[in-house]
């Protein structure tokens, strides 16, 4: 039992490769089955987002399974494999694994530490469950791998720092203001990212949001949308005083607000801090007024300047994410092997009950006269008899098992008792549809 | 036995500051959470310093420079223990720690003998007045450290190239407020410490104020530190401002504790 992985993401492969094998969610079930109609692969999930295509499978033999999911990708999309080779990354047992936890992560993502990807992995499982392809590996190893993303979001900070020019912004706002609950916010003229800023400094808590804008119908229509109140434009200058946080994205060809107009308003708020977001190229805030003391400005460049900031702080988080999944894949791999101990177990209990009933029945057809209640009576000795024989190996197995000479444990129990592969193999069908 | 756990809580300071730097560097909260328990240890050594000092003396162990340098770092590293109770702000342990290390290091400098003090000195008005005065000042160590944090963060904002500590320290909102509480608490505390003082002189010189250094410098401080307070309440003093002026009156204050011990001018200087 090998858990193996085959994939291709934006790291290996442009994007006329990705979609060209990407396998669309709708029709996902078809695929699915046929990967795993192979004798070699027992599980399969397909994980196809438009960053990557991933298939995780559980195989017979690591090699074997490799080939085998290789050949299905390429049979699958009609592409030679050769043409596909160069692109496709392949991982077996504890890199596989560790490979699934560093997606799902997000450390493997383009953006470091984005979320979106987790949620993607557990809909490429969830269509596994639906159309019977993921069994009880599967089911553990992407249970546990949903858990160990959640760990890593909660222990490191891989995902707080913003990488987007919006949430740069409240970030800012955040690290000026204490709480931004008792803020207010002004936004002049409009546009995509001043909206979409002004949107997560809302729900971050401002409560009040002004919106001027040269059209006066749409100040109007905007602050219906953000619950605010509209202002004629040419009145913003009057309402600087009783905002924090400004976000200015006009058309205006030049500066709208200067120096010597915040210095008055400034004394006016008694020093209380203010926030400026000019987003409007050409810009509309004088940059001189960032030398003001409590004055903060940032145009496109600077927040794009903060992102970059931010994603190389993920990256120091992202170091210690990687200490949490070499811990936990320790405890999968624990699991995986106990899994292995259980085949060996049931195939010896079944070795001795066989060799128990086939002695009993001799001993029965050569003794006569004995009555229903002695051949119970005789029956329950000797079942006692094996079971106290097989407890104390039993109990040993299972303890050694979880260790790193365990396997040695289980390969001794299978040559004393001489259980061979074949009753090996049949013991783990049944456990797998338990 | 003073002296040995004296060597004790420098060790743990010294641990804790390490460990803080280490956070620094590394923005790992683990990191942070075990400075705060060194620093944590460290402070419960410091009390049973102390409180053995003051047992072996049998009177407060408040006179010589050693005992009050200690005394002081002990009632900054408390200060920050309260602060902790009720925000989070672990950042604060890498700024405290150093300082109250230092503080303990000079300190380890000095004579450390316990000296028999004048009969006359031996009043409970020593205890109170040193106290006061002390915890006064530990206040004030806050407000420049809350100060020095206001400064850097203000200044990875102010040139928008944010990172390192940028990361880890609060908003600036949050340092400036803890700042201005700081300063409130220290206020009085200067102010009790001076009329506990003049009636402690009266009581043992029979003067309540003769300008002698000591008495000069404290009303010196405490005029800075209430132009501090008004320029905060009425003039709208905040930010950087008050930051910059929180940070030099505190180095005027230290100084001139420093200079007047080493010169033992005044009537303060039976105490050397």
């Amino acid at each position: 039992m090998h858990i193996v992985v085959v994939g291709l993401s934006h790291k290996t492969a442009p994007v006329e490769i990705r979609e060209k094998l990407s396998f669309p969610s709708q029709t996902i079930g078809e695929p699915l089955n046929r990967l795993c109609t192979s004798y070699e692969i027992n599980e399969g999930v397909i994980v196809s987002t438009c960053n990557r295509v991933e298939i995780f499978a559980v195989t017979r033999d690591a090699e074997k399974g490799l080939w085998h999911v290789k050949k299905f990708l390429s049979d699958y999309h009609n592409i030679p494999l050769e043409q596909l080779d160069e692109h496709l990354y392949s991982h077996t047992s504890e890199d596989a694994v560790k490979h699934l936890f560093r997606v799902c992560a997000g450390l493997d993502s383009m953006v470091l530490g984005e979320p979106q990807i987790l949620g993607q992995a557990k809909d490429a499982y969830g269509y596994a469950l639906q159309h019977k392809t993921a069994g009880v590996i599967m089911n553990k190893l992407f249970h546990k791998s949903f858990s160990v993303a959640k760990r890593i979001r909660t222990e490191t900070k891989i995902g707080s720092n913003a990488v987007s020019i919006s949430y740069a912004a409240v970030e800012l706002a955040k690290k000026i203001f204490n709480s931004l609950t008792d803020k207010s916010v002004m936004l002049i003229g409009a546009g995509e990212m001043a909206e979409l800023a002004a949107k997560h400094l809302l729900s971050s808590g401002v409560q009040e949001i002004i919106v001027a804008n040269r059209t006066y119908e749409k100040a109007v229509e905007m602050a219906r949308c953000f619950k605010g109140t509209p202002i004629m434009f040419r009145e913003f200058t009057h309402y600087l005083k009783k905002v924090d946080i400004i976000i200015v994205s006009t058309a205006a060809p030049k500066y709208i607000i200067h120096p010597e107009q915040i210095e008055e308003v400034i004394k006016e708020r008694k020093n209380r801090s203010m926030f400026f977001i000019d987003i409007s190229v050409p810009r509309n805030v004088d940059p001189l007024i960032n030398n003001i003391d409590n004055i903060y400005l940032y145009n496109v460049d600077d927040l794009q300047g903060v992102v970059a900031a931010n994603l190389k702080e993920r990256a120091k988080e992202a170091k210690e994410a990687e200490n949490i999944i070499n811990e936990e894949i320790d405890n999968f791999y624990r699991w995986v092997k106990s899994l292995d101990v259980v085949p060996t177990i049931v195939a010896l209990k079944k070795k001795l009950e066989d060799i128990r009933k086939g002695e009993m029945e001799k001993a029965l057809s050569m003794v006569n006269g004995l009555q229903e209640k002695d051949i119970q009576a005789i029956d329950a000795m000797t079942r006692a008899i094996i079971n106290k024989i097989i407890h104390d190996p039993v109990t040993h197995l299972k303890k050694e098992a979880n260790k790193v000479e365990g396997d040695f444990y289980i390969e001794a129990a299978r040559r004393l008792f001489d259980l061979n592969e074949e009753s090996l193999k049949g013991e783990e069908k049944l456990v797998e549809k338990k | 036995m003073n002296i040995l756990l004296f060597y004790i809580t420098v060790i743990a300071y010294l641990l804790a500051t390490l460990i803080s730097i280490a956070y620094l560097i590394s923005h790992n909260e683990k990191v942070i959470r075990v400075a705060n328990h060194t620093i944590l240890t460290g402070f419960i050594f410091h009390t049973l310093t102390i409180g053995s000092r003051w047992f072996e003396a049998s009177r407060a162990p408040f006179a010589n420079l050693h005992e009050v340098l200690s005394l002081f770092s002990w009632m900054v590293v408390a200060i920050y223990l309260l602060i902790r109770l009720r925000y989070r702000l672990a950042v604060l342990c890498a700024f405290v720690a150093p300082f109250a290390l230092l503080l303990l290091i000079t300190a380890s400098f000095l004579p450390k003998e316990i000296i028999p003090l004048a009969p006359s000195l031996m009043s409970y008005w020593l205890t109170i007045h040193v106290g006061l005065a002390f915890l006064g000042n530990a206040f004030f160590a806050m407000t420049f450290l809350f100060g020095i944090m206001y400064l850097i963060q203000e200044h990875y904002l102010k040139s928008k190239k944010v990172g390192g500590l940028y990361f880890l320290l609060p908003s600036l909102d949050i340092l400036d407020d803890l700042s201005y509480k700081c300063l409130t608490f220290g206020f009085p505390l200067l102010t009790m410490a001076i009329f506990t003082g003049a009636i402690w002189a009266e009581y043992v010189w029979g003067s309540y104020w003769s300008w002698e250094p000591r008495q000069t410098w404290s009303l010196i401080t405490w005029f800075l530190y209430a132009a501090l307070l008004h320029g905060r309440l009425t003039i709208g003093w905040r930010g950087r401002k008050a930051a910059m002026y929180a940070i030099i009156s505190f180095l005027i204050l230290i100084s001139s504790f420093v200079i007047i011990k080493l010169f033992s001018w005044g009537a303060h200087a039976v105490f050397k």
